[in-house]
């Protein structure tokens, strides 16, 4: 019997380094590209010391042109690199919106498979820092809807180290969304933690009685809120998508059918947004499972608000999480 | 001689006015000449000719507004053969799925409906878990239906409201009196008069006898039954009713529904067991499947009916949906029974009692056990000749009583 | 600077070539325009008229190696690099056996046998898209150019500055050939630009630049082969401003209220093909007879094209979902 792997600690921030520093030993095709990444160490410090270690070429600081540096990435995956552009977050990304929808998720498509994008695509995304309107968007639902590229929600340090090397080898452009309440957060992985899959969902938390359905960075508020359920004796299951394209549904009928309860939690706003899709594939695959209406929990119908009372109250907060479920149960 | 039809301009384009003619019968042409100006949402657009000729007529009218492809003008060409595609309105090359003109070219036909969307795969029922749909859920706790008792007609089999409300139309006396499980005669004499009635007047029925010889029948019940347990003995009735229902599965002329002038051969074989109920009743509720149900449980399912309809504790939800039915009045005597269709049924098959007759077997003369089954038909969806048929196949099953 | 070996040689050949070259766009651009009236072309058709020198003039002196990337009219751009024109002409159709399967039609024609990178229907679109191509090049050390096609209507976007700044800052060997035809869609240059010598703007980010008569195939080549050089050697991008004009309509649905049609007759006259024709009867380079062999030739050429083009199949409706990604692609 193998000795188990030595466990670290260590932050999803430093995770996220890791996978860089990683991809960037492996394989000299991988480059980053970004603003900030490398003088100032990256916006979220992700690629701090990055610069240093592996020169200006294969960290390289651009200018203010998300739709330019994100245009040259594509460009650059098309003629053979293995770039990973580094949007500072997904507000910004709108900027670079043209590229990633009207090239990079349809050159392979309208070229007939003659040329293929394998671009990994990073981006900080969610609020809670009082950053305001702007600066606090969660729209991977939207990017969700493309077909042609995958979009990815690690919400743990094993995925965060994980997920990066095998978005790079995917033929196909990767979103990577990392939610910025993430990563300060610490988490323990095995010292030799290597790549993880991008397209299966996988249960936290195995339970009997209600399905929760969620990811990024509301896992961590989901999986708290299971814990305040099972104080009142309700078993939930905690459903983590891990990737929002393709959504894994297999695993979530599999929950379904057992628990006939679901509650989806999703920091877009409810309006046509990812939870939306995720409770419609469930009414279309086990509609006759269901024992009671599906429940979600998202960001209210508002620009996200400065002031922290009000910023709280807008996006999914565990008392929300737990009141939904309970309803659900019938508890409310 | 070449058409000049009117060009499409633009992917939202359908029709044009023509609004200038720059040439006129007579005048030689070259293809890319301007030869008229067409009149389109966008404004005013010169048109081409794509030919060289001589224009020999023009074919409409300036300021009408014509579709997309209709000719516009003749055009004598000089050229024997133009290279590539005519203008003229000749057949496309026949390897080729062309569209008219004025249509988007067609796609091929797929040998099946085209899945937009990835095949959604719905989760196989668990045995024994009924779908039912929370409407009809609802509708069945409001009028106490059992949905164990119901056939589901929704996606996949699910329980639909439309289920439910066939139950509740079935037994008018239920909903009526609103009591969830019971009879009320008045009401079902009523029911039957008006059900027979019809029956009369809508269905001509036709009548055809046949004496089956169920001496076979017999010993093999004697035999079986000897090893058996009273409680569990079978009887002539259950070998009636399955030889019925098998012969009904090859003949499916009497196994179905006549609804709007139209004969729908239904898809099972649900035998429905005419029933006397003490008071006057008369019902006949419908065992399902019976083709292929085992002697066994068809006989204790035959008992329990009759022990319930005879209680007055059948369930409103049995009561509907037979696809021929069977009737048996030997234990009152008769030796023949002529019954009446219900409708929408088309077929009615009568048992009469089972009597010891002297019969010719190899030319000579013995006792048999004799039983006289009847069939009545509609004649508007089987005639006499199908009839005899199917008789006579009932019959060579219960020759064979072991193997039913 | 124009160093002797800049000057194309014209021979009789060569002369010819170029003339074929640009007349056999021309008729092929004719054919599409007739086709599309017939409903066998839809969507959307752009045609090249009256810009045939710049493809001609640019193209042929680009290597093999380099990549090119055009814009929506980019028929004229496609032929002269060798996608064949039966592949072309399918791809129109929506047929599978056209150079992109089909999928794409007249505005993505994509060819990787010949490095030509679409085919693109956002305007300013291919811009970042060469920036990334040249930008792996560079990375790599490799002898490579890539040539970005685009029209003066694209210097307005965001995306043309975000990617000349980065050419220049990156020192990336893209030639950047912008189109100038005068008009994007139906907004003329002069309403749509504060400063309309376009090749000025390049300088503003550091890359040399010329701008050169658009109608003049052999000024064009000249130029190209100045520019392809320059970039090639020095590493850094180069701006070739080629002023031209748009006999067509925009597309094939446009009823041309923005123009005059006493302009399009003004420039029908000087128009490229019948100035170099002109110039070449005169300087005796070209016979009767030469011009009846390269019609035909190009004529068989055309006939060739579309009944392969009519011929092909459609692809069947089950394979929808395909080239999405890649693993459905296999």
């Amino acid at each position: 019997m193998t000795a188990p792997a030595a466990m670290i600690e260590l932050t999803y921030r430093d995770a996220i380094r890791e996978a860089i520093r990683d991809v960037l030993r492996r394989d000299k095709n991988v480059f980053l590209m970004g603003e900030d990444v490398g003088r100032y160490g990256g916006c979220y410090a992700v690629t701090k010391g990055l610069l240093a270690e592996f020169g200006p070429e294969r960290i390289r600081d651009t200018p203010l042109s998300e739709s330019g540096f994100t245009g040259a990435g594509i460009g650059a995956a098309m003629a053979g690199m293995r770039p990973i552009v580094e949007l500072m977050t997904v507000n910004f990304s709108l900027l670079a919106l043209d590229q990633i929808l009207n090239t990079a998720a349809t050159v392979r498509h309208m070229s007939g498979n003659q040329f293929g994008v394998p671009l990994v695509i990073r981006m900080a995304t969610g609020a809670g820092r009082q950053l305001a309107a702007q600066h606090s968007h969660s729209l991977e639902g939207w990017y969700a809807h493309i077909p042609g590229i995958k979009v990815l929600a690690p919400a743990t340090v094993e995925d965060a180290r994980g997920m990066l090397w095998t978005a790079l080898q995917d033929p196909d452009p990767v979103l990577i969304f990392e939610n910025v309440m993430l990563y300060n957060m610490t988490g323990r992985l095995a010292a030799d933690a290597g790549a993880v899959d991008i397209d299966k969902a996988v249960v936290r938390r195995t339970g009997r009685d209600i399905s929760l359905i969620t990811y990024g960075g509301s896992l961590w508020k989901t999986l708290e809120a299971a814990a305040a359920l099972a104080a009142e004796d309700v078993d939930a299951e905690v459903i983590d998508l891990r990737s929002l394209r393709p959504i894994d549904d297999a695993t979530i009928m599999t929950s379904v059918r057992k628990t006939r309860r679901a509650v989806i939690v999703d920091e877009g706003w409810r309006s046509g947004s990812l939870s939306a899709e995720i409770c419609t594939r469930i009414i279309e695959q086990a509609f006759w499972e269901l024992d009671v209406p599906i429940g979600r929990v998202c960001s209210e119908e508002v620009p996200i608000p400065y002031p922290r009372h009000l910023e709280i109250a807008a996006i999914p907060q565990v008392p929300k999480i737990v009141a939904a479920a309970k309803i659900a149960l019938g508890r409310a | 001689m070449v058409e000049f039809r009117m060009p499409s301009l633009g992917a939202d384009m359908e029709a044009g006015t023509l609004v200038e003619w720059l040439v006129k019968p007579g005048d030689q042409v070259k293809r890319g000449d301007v030869v008229a100006v067409v009149e389109t949402q966008k404004g005013a657009i010169e048109i081409e000719v794509f030919e060289t000729g001589r224009i020999e007529q023009i074919l409409v009218d300036l300021n009408s507004k014509v579709p997309v492809g209709t000719p516009l003008a003749r055009i004598r060409t000089e050229l024997e053969r133009k290279a590539g595609v005519a203008l003229a309105p000749a057949a496309p090359p026949a390897s080729v799925a062309e569209a008219p003109p004025g249509v988007l070219p067609a796609a091929p036909r797929p040998s099946r409906p085209a899945s937009m969307a990835p095949p959604i795969a719905t989760l196989p029922s668990v045995a024994g878990r009924a779908r039912v749909s929370p409407a009809a859920r609802r509708l069945a706790e409001t009028h106490g239906v059992d949905l164990a008792t119901v056939t589901g007609s929704g996606p996949s089999g699910a329980i639909v409201r439309a289920d439910v409300e066939r139950r509740l139309t079935a037994a008018p006396a239920s909903a009526e009196k609103k009591r969830p499980t019971g009879l009320n005669l008045d009401a079902m004499r009523t029911a039957i008069a008006a059900a027979m009635a019809r029956s009369k007047r809508e269905i001509p029925h036709y009548y055809l006898e046949h004496q089956v010889d169920v001496t076979s029948c017999e010993q093999w019940l004697t035999r079986t039954n000897a090893l058996r347990p009273p409680g569990g003995r079978l009887l002539m009735a259950a070998l009636a009713a399955k030889s019925v229902a098998v012969a009904a599965r090859r003949f499916t002329l009497f196994n179905g529904f006549y609804h709007d002038d139209k004969y729908e051969p239904a898809s099972a074989v649900h035998l429905g067991i005419a029933i006397a109920i003490r008071g006057g009743g008369l019902a006949a509720p419908a065992l399902h499947d019976v083709d292929q149900m085992p002697l066994d449980e068809l006989m204790t399912r035959m008992r329990d009916l009759v022990q319930r309809m005879r209680a007055g504790r059948i369930r409103s939800s049995e009561m509907s949906n037979s696809t021929i039915t069977v009737s048996s009045l030997g234990e009152r005597g008769v030796d023949a029974l002529h019954g009446v269709i219900y409708p929408p049924q088309v077929a009615l098959i009568g048992f009469g009692k089972v009597v010891a007759r002297p019969w010719v077997i190899d030319g000579a003369i013995g006792p048999r056990s004799i039983v006289t089954i009847t069939l009545a038909a509609d004649h508007r969806v089987s005639d006499g000749h199908a009839g005899a048929l199917f008789l006579a196949e009932i019959g060579k099953l219960l020759q064979e009583p072991e193997k039913l | 600077m124009t160093a002797v070996t800049d000057k194309p040689r014209l021979s009789r050949a060569h002369a010819l070539d170029l003339l074929k070259q640009m007349i056999r766009i021309r008729r092929f651009e004719d054919k599409c325009a007739e086709l599309y009236t017939q409903e066998k072309i839809r969507g959307f058709l752009h045609l090249y008229d009256g810009e045939e020198a710049v493809a001609v003039g640019v193209i042929p002196v680009l290597e093999q190696r380099d990549r090119i990337v055009a814009t929506y009219r980019e028929h004229g751009q496609a032929l002269v690099r060798g996608v064949p024109m039966t592949a072309a002409l399918a791809e129109m159709y929506g047929k599978q056996q056209g150079c992109s399967r089909g999928r794409g039609g007249s505005m993505h024609l994509f060819d990787r046998a010949t490095n030509f990178y679409g085919g693109n229907a956002i305007v300013g679109g291919g811009l970042p898209l060469s920036i990334g191509l040249a930008l792996a090049d560079h990375m790599r050390g490799d002898d490579i150019v890539t040539a970005c096609f685009f029209g003066e209507g694209a210097v307005a976007e965001g995306e043309f500055h975000e990617s000349l700044n980065l050419a220049a800052l990156w020192g990336l060997p893209v030639l950047f050939v912008c189109e100038n035809n005068l008009y994007a869609m139906g907004t003329a240059l002069a309403i749509s630009e504060s400063e309309t010598d376009i090749q000025r703007k390049a300088a503003c980010y550091r890359i040399a630049s010329e701008a050169v008569d658009g109608m003049d195939v052999v000024a064009i080549e000249a130029a190209a082969r100045h520019a392809v050089r320059a970039v090639r050697e020095s590493g850094k991008p180069y701006f070739l401003e080629c002023r031209t004009y748009r006999l067509r309509a925009h597309s094939m649905f446009d009823a041309q209220l923005y123009r005059d049609k006493a302009e399009v007759e003004a420039w029908r006259h000087k128009e490229p093909i019948v100035r170099f024709k002109g110039w070449l009867e005169a300087n005796h380079m070209i016979h009767p007879d030469d011009l009846a062999r390269i019609e035909a030739e190009i004529e068989a050429e055309i006939a060739e094209a579309v009944a392969f083009a009519e011929g092909g199949t459609w692809e069947p409706v089950e394979q929808l979902t395909r080239f999405a990604y890649a693993d459905e692609a296999a």
